[in-house]
């Protein structure tokens, strides 16, 4: 299992979740994707988006500043 | 990996890649994708539009004819300087502004008996949006011949039919139909058309041919869709192979392609009618 990232803090929506769901895609089934995003519309949408896609969500931590990281499992 | 993270690539497409029957899958499928569009006239426009802005990897375009002032009512590939300019230069010219992405592919001859079976069997699905009997069951028996699926699609006035065909597994459009009609029959140019139908139809061959290639939904097999856009009514019949078919039949007698004679028409009202198509 490997552990990948992606920094999401500067795209708007719908690339937020395009981005990570193009990633997820590239990835081995039961790797985890760690995403760094803003709060508001990415927090709200992107884990909610992944598990509707059939991904778990394993946690989601603030970073401070508004950042958050979530992390996906494929 | 056949996987380009590109930005501008997850952007054009992210409304496809956002649903889960497309996904980043089904948008590369797409872009490794070769659709042939049979005819740039009013189902055609639509059609190789849709399929353009989709990021279709290889598009080829099929028409031996020049713009007219007549067309631009509803074939909205072209535009007024068009006029006069054969329409595969003015579809390439608009393709390949809407999406450098895709290759255009112009077949600028008309598709006979001799050509046709060596152009379709280039490319993964086709789109028939022809204007006369005879080319239509060319390409019927030119698909099904060479195992190419393909969407089959009529307008006239305020009516328009279409079909979706899995060569050896679903009813062709002889099946459906039969032999090719003789005698006077109505035409686009004789009876009218209704310009913006051939944007709903054109829209759905080409949404027909996405969800081939993607696997999404279920194509429209085994089954004609008529509409009447007069009344706004759409009726979805079932159909079935016909064993005797000439083409698709085990017996058939069509093994080889030979130009249909036959006039030159480009009836949907008359395979609409409720008595019309030879359904089982």
């Amino acid at each position: 299992m490997a552990v990948h990232q992606i920094d999401i803090t500067r795209d708007c929506c719908p690339l937020t979740y395009v981005k990570v769901k193009a990633r997820l895609y590239a990835l081995e089934t039961g790797d985890v994707l760690e995403v760094l995003l803003k709060g508001g519309e990415p927090l709200e949408n992107v884990p909610a988006t992944a598990v509707r896609d059939g991904h778990a969500v394993l946690g989601v931590e603030s970073r401070g500043g508004g950042i958050h990281l979530v992390r996906i499992r494929k | 990996m056949d996987f380009v993270c590109d930005d501008a690539f997850l952007e054009r497409y992210s409304r496809h890649i956002l649903l889960p029957e497309v996904g980043v899958a089904g948008q590369l499928r797409i872009r490794r994708a070769k659709v042939l569009v049979v005819g740039a006239g009013g189902l055609g426009s639509p059609a190789a539009l849709y399929l353009a802005a989709a990021g279709v990897g290889v598009l080829g375009v099929a028409d031996a004819d020049v713009v007219d002032l007549s067309n631009l009512q509803r074939q909205i590939l072209h535009a007024t300087p068009d006029i006069g300019a054969p329409k595969v230069a003015s579809a390439a010219r608009r393709i390949r502004a809407l999406n450098p992405d895709v290759e255009v592919v112009t077949h600028a001859q008309y598709l006979t008996a001799a050509n046709i079976a060596d152009v379709v069997s280039r490319y993964d699905f086709v789109v028939e949006g022809v204007d006369n009997f005879p080319s239509k069951y060319l390409v019927n028996d030119a698909c099904v011949l060479a195992g190419v699926p393909f969407s089959m699609g009529g307008i006239l006035q305020f009516v328009g039919q279409t079909m979706t065909v899995l060569p050896g597994e679903t009813a062709c459009y002889r099946c459906v139909m039969g032999e090719p009609p003789t005698g006077k029959i109505p035409t686009c140019a004789s009876a009218g058309v209704f310009g913006a139908i051939a944007g709903m139809l054109g829209s759905i061959q080409a949404a027909e041919a996405l969800k081939h290639i993607t696997g999404a939904g279920r194509p429209l097999l085994d089954a004609l869709l008529c509409f009447d856009a007069a009344a706004m009514d759409f009726m979805k019949s079932p159909v079935r192979r016909d064993p005797a078919c000439r083409v698709c039949g085990a017996h058939g007698d069509i093994r080889t392609l030979s130009d249909v004679a036959g006039p030159v028409c480009a009836g949907a009202r008359r395979a609409c009618a409720p008595d019309a198509p030879k359904t089982p």
